[in-house]
């Protein structure tokens, strides 16, 4: 568990990035920010690994206040995923991967035979691992940086836009399998986006950001959908617009078939004949 | 033309390599002479640049002092620094000791800018994106000096040292003024006798000398831009089209 608790960042410029921030990050669940540009997503989410530190307030993983902790210590045992990847460019993909298993004192071969296993994890083919990051796709580096994040078995996983230089198909390959792996591993991830359709998939819970920090609403996606919490939530979930009134449309001649439309009468899909479970978040 | 074939001549005459013959000879003495002092003072420069080029990389601080003071020193005259540093070192040392000692001192202010400059350019035109994901995945300062930031700006902290090795390859000619030896001897003694084979054989041996250390840095430049910084898949992937010039393709020329 995550716990923010009156969590102030003032910038030595004076820029107040995010204000009185109280939140509870509930272990094992993905929770995502989301919010638009220069909200102070980024700087929450460097605050728990004490890239930043708060002006004011404190933050708890586990009840143990981060202060408290070495820096060095506390990022090892954290897992970060940049947007850019941020991967060492001289450092083959395999020793990008154990990194952090050999900073903490694993020995090499060890450490590249777990990395070898992590490649297959997150969907790469192990015959990458001898390459350099320069050589694989954009899709290709923000696994390996999935996987380096990975690397120590860290409880805590924070990614910071990690699929948004990414092209809309393989994001959303990215985002399936980083599901996938959620539902494998369990970890505690913080995940930063300003996409509120990729929120919706990955998160356990939403929290909306509005300027400084402040939370517009906190919630799963089905309680931010059904009922957002004043005309900012609904306009940036974008339900004052058709595209998420919904409705089902029985076609006559198809055999029966259930449409999905919004609200401009745009077919989006069929609706499948297991309806309960596509709810579940 | 004639000129120049009569002094390749006489820098291949076997008398003139003869050990035990007659000052300015042998010309291997002088070479090895010119060669040490330049390392000397090289080395004694990269170990004040280097570091102090390492910390401002790294941290940022003090730059805009490092490029006001290395611009003024760049500004010296090394000729007259050389010749008040002898005068002032007169004073205090021995007849031996004080042309050494202030040549040296000369050689060295001499090569610190460049190389100050390649280390501090080098360490800031890494990647921070870079250098923040390192941080974040718990590297220590230190680790990202050393494991980071050095290896990536390591060609162009190369090209510092080159650059100041050249510089000083070219000014030791000088120093024969001060009695200390090395290749500039041979030259000043040429222009002494009015012999242009000397003069122009020993600039000769000067250029070749210098033509041949900027090859082997050329070298160590492109051993040391890492596979990774170039942008050449590898052969089974047989895609050359995806080949671009990065940033640092032309670093190893
Ligand atoms: N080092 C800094 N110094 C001063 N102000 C900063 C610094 N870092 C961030 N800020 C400011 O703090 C605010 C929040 O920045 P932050 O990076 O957290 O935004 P963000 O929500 O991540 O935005 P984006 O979606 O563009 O990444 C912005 O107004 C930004 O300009
Ligand atoms: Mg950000």
């Amino acid at each position: 568990m995550i716990e923010f608790r009156g969590v102030t960042k003032r910038f030595p410029d004076g820029t107040e990035a995010v204000a009185d921030f109280n939140l509870v990050l509930p272990s094992r669940k993905t929770t995502v920010f989301v919010g638009s540009s220069g909200c102070g997503k980024t700087t929450l989410l460097r605050m728990i690994n004490r890239m930043i530190d708060p002006t004011e307030g404190q933050i708890l993983i586990d009840d143990v206040d981060v202060a408290s902790q070495d820096k060095v210590k506390l990022r090892r045992s954290i897992g970060y995923v940049l947007q850019a990847s941020g991967l060492l460019p001289h450092r083959k993909v395999i020793d990008n991967v154990a990194t952090v298993p050999v900073l903490k004192g694993t020995p090499k071969a060890e450490a590249r035979a777990a990395a070898l296993e992590l490649l297959d994890k997150v969907g790469l083919d192990r015959s990458l691992a001898d390459r350099y990051p320069r050589q694989l796709s954009g899709g290709q580096q923000q696994r390996v940086g999935v996987a380096r994040a990975l690397a120590s078995d860290p409880n805590v996983l924070l990614m910071d836009e990690p699929f948004g230089a990414v092209d809309p198909i393989v994001r959303d390959d990215l985002q399936v399998e980083l599901n996938r792996l959620q539902r494998e591993l369990g970890k505690t991830i913080v995940f930063v986006t300003h996409d509120i359709d990729e929120a919706f998939v990955l998160a356990d819970q939403v929290v909306i950001l509005s300027k400084g920090g402040v939370i517009a609403q906190a919630g799963t996606p089905a309680e931010i959908l059904a009922a957002p919490a004043n005309d900012f939530v609904a306009s940036f979930i974008g339900a004052d617009k058709s595209k998420r009134d919904l409705h089902l449309q029985q076609r006559e001649g198809d055999g029966g078939l259930t449409l999905v439309v919004d609200g401009d009468g745009r077919p989006l899909g069929v609706l499948g004949s297991d309806q309960t479970g596509s709810s579940s978040s | 033309m004639e000129l120049l074939f009569s002094a390749i001549g006489w820098i291949f005459d076997g008398s003139h390599w003869k050990a035990g013959s007659q000052n300015p000879f042998p010309i291997q003495d002088r070479l090895v002479e010119h060669l040490l002092y330049t390392f000397v003072s090289v080395g004694i420069a990269a170990l004040i640049a280097l570091p102090l080029g390492f910390f401002i990389g790294h941290t940022g601080r003090g730059r805009q002092f490092v490029i006001a003071f290395t611009g003024a020193m760049r500004a010296l005259p090394t000729l007259g620094l050389l010749f008040f540093l002898l005068m002032v070192f007169g004073y205090f040392l021995s007849y031996d000791t004080a042309p050494i000692v202030g040549a040296t001192i000369a050689f060295v202010i001499l090569a610190i800018p460049s190389m100050l400059a390649g280390a501090y350019s080098g360490l800031e035109a890494v990647d921070r994106q870079v250098i923040d994901a390192a941080r974040a995945n718990g590297m220590t300062e230190w680790q990202i000096l050393t494991k980071v930031e050095i290896p990536l700006a390591l060609p162009l902290i190369i090209g510092g040292v080159r650059a100041a090795t050249l510089q000083v390859i070219a000014t030791v000619t000088i120093a024969s003024y001060a009695g200390l030896g090395g290749l500039g001897q041979i030259i000043s003694n040429g222009i002494g006798l009015n012999d242009y084979d000397r003069i122009l054989g020993g600039a000769l041996l000067v250029i070749v000398l210098a033509l041949g250390v900027d090859a082997l840095f050329a070298l160590a430049q492109r051993l040391t831009a890492t596979q990774g910084l170039t942008d050449h898949r590898p052969a089974t992937s047989g895609r050359s089209s995806s080949r671009s010039a990065g940033p640092h393709a032309s670093t190893g020329a």
